[in-house]
């Protein structure tokens, strides 16, 4: 598996690092406690195309927003995390 | 049939050419009692427990592909019980002692060899870290014993000890731990299972669910047609987010890759399993002379069943730190399993929010050593809906009540336990 970053181009997968499912969203301070446990513990799991966010800490240590496939590895988009990275580049 | 050092003769006195099928392939019939999702090893296990420790023998064994086809035949073999945290390692210990009379129980030879397993640390905190479990393992009535660096040399003279970053101080070593054969612990389960009237039915894929009014789960829509069922287990290992989705459930589970590795033969050099403490690395070597070893799962979802590079090259590196004559030792064959990862690392083992469905998941990879353990607590919360008393921690709702087993220490992110 190699990702194409957009700041750095085509890197091996080596230089990444893995944080999981981009879909899950913070919920508000003042959320219950369901929103907060369902946010942290429970997962899609999803087995097929999927959205996630990856670290480029071996190159330009942005974070980035990666959509691959769980069941083949295929990457089809790889673009900014929403954030300073995102900001710079206009997306 | 019943296998003694007579069968044996006798089969060999007629050329082997007269040995049968040890376990019935069978069809699926309309009705059981039980159904359990996933034929490998926890599956076959489940079903076998039911069968002789709670007389429930309308049972089905429902696989996707061919028993065995998953993670029981993918994973590194090892069977252990050093775990330090309450809830683990009473589990670890029941599900060790059963290892130790499987094979008489089930008239299968499963290959248990009690060769010890050898944990190394490289400095004094992580001395005392293992000092700490062991101690934990000692007072729950498990053998553990601490070596020194003096006791290793003499057992392990080609370890790397004088490593300048990670000099091996010393060892934890469980002696009663060890090593299965994987395969013939699933068939050893299918054949007692079948003896008992136990039907496993291969090829059999579950797309859904059936409920009556009340949700209540009144069995499976297979591949091969409908199949009704008093009570339905899962046991999917990687596949156990899908199962559960078929049910309108969401698990606290992420599924990894975890990678293999097996070596060409070499003659007897690793006398037990052994893991470096610096890293991630654990090794044993197989009756065949291959060195069978592992690490780190990949560190990214997946359902893929294969790895990549940089993973292979981080255990191999291990390797090398560990035992640096092994260098010029070729690797044989490598291959990935799909893991449950569950959000602190431990196992689920309970009844679902929906009445009739029981999960048993989240191995992560630990669910080798576990196989007979699992079956038996299982079997035991699907026949009385109550936990077995070494399985009560392993709630589902553990991670509401903030009620984790995180041996690991590493909070909810799959990939780092």
């Amino acid at each position: 598996m190699r990702i194409v970053c957009p700041f750095c181009g085509e890197r091996e997968l080596g230089e990444f690092t893995y944080l999981g499912d981009a879909k899950p969203q913070r919920p508000a301070a003042d959320a219950g406690e369901e929103a907060v446990y369902d946010y942290v513990y429970l997962r899609d799991n999803v087995a097929g195309v999927m959205s996630e966010h990856w670290y480029h800490g071996g190159g330009c240590r942005a974070w980035l927003k990666v959509t691959r496939n769980t069941l083949t590895h295929e990457i089809s988009a790889v673009e900014p995390a929403a954030g300073a990275g995102a900001a710079k580049v206009g997306a | 049939m019943k296998y003694s050092i007579f069968s044996l003769a006798r089969a060999a006195l007629s050329g082997h050419k007269n040995w049968q099928p040890t376990w019935r392939d069978a069809a699926p019939k309309d009705r059981y009692d039980v159904v359990i999702i996933g034929g490998g090893g926890h599956g076959l296990a489940t079903a076998w427990f039911l069968a002789s420790e709670f007389g429930i023998r309308n049972v089905a064994v429902l696989e996707k592909g061919w028993i065995g086809s998953g993670n029981a035949g993918r994973n590194t073999t090892i069977i252990r019980s050093n775990y330090g945290l309450p809830g683990n390692t009473g589990f670890y210990e029941l599900s060790m002692k059963l290892w130790e009379k499987m094979e008489q129980d089930l008239n299968y030879n499963a290959m248990v060899s009690q060769r010890g397993v050898l944990n190394l640390y490289h400095s004094d905190a992580q001395r005392d870290a293992f000092a700490r479990r062991g101690n934990t393992m000692r007072i729950n009535g498990i053998d553990a014993e601490l070596l020194d660096q003096a006791a290793l040399r003499k057992m392990l003279p080609f370890l790397n000890f004088d490593n300048a970053r990670f000099p091996v101080q010393g060892g934890l070593l469980q002696r009663r731990g060890g090593t299965a054969r994987h395969d013939a612990v699933v068939w050893g389960y299918a054949h007692a299972a079948s003896e008992l009237g136990v039907d496993i039915i291969q090829n059999c894929e579950v797309t859904g669910f059936t409920r009556d009014a009340n949700g209540k789960v009144t069995g499976v829509e297979t591949s091969r047609g409908k199949i009704g069922a008093g009570k339905v287990g899962m046991a999917v290992a990687g596949s156990s987010s899908r199962v559960a989705a078929m049910a309108g459930l969401r698990l606290p589970i992420e599924s990894h890759v975890l990678q293999a590795f097996v070596s060409e033969a070499i003659k007897p050099l690793i006398p037990g399993v052994m893991t470096f403490g610096a890293g991630h690395f654990y090794v044993s070597q197989s009756d065949k002379g291959g060195l069978v070893f592992g690490g780190d799962i990949d560190g990214y979802n997946s359902y893929a069943q294969r790895g990549n590079l940089p993973v292979m090259e981080d255990v191999c590196e291990g390797g090398m730190a560990l035992i640096p004559m092994i260098g010029r030792v070729r690797l044989l064959r490598q291959w990935g399993g799909i893991m449950d990862m569950s959000m602190d690392g431990t196992p689920i083992i309970d009844k679902s929010p929906i009445d009739g469905l029981y999960i048993n998941a989240g191995w992560c990879y630990g669910g080798f050593k576990a196989t007979p353990g699992s079956g038996l607590v299982f079997a035991h919360l699907i026949a009385r809906d109550q936990s077995h008393k070494e399985a009560a921690l392993f709630r589902l709702d553990r991670f509401q009540r903030g009620a984790m087993i995180d041996e690991k220490g590493q909070g909810a992110q799959p990939n780092l336990h």
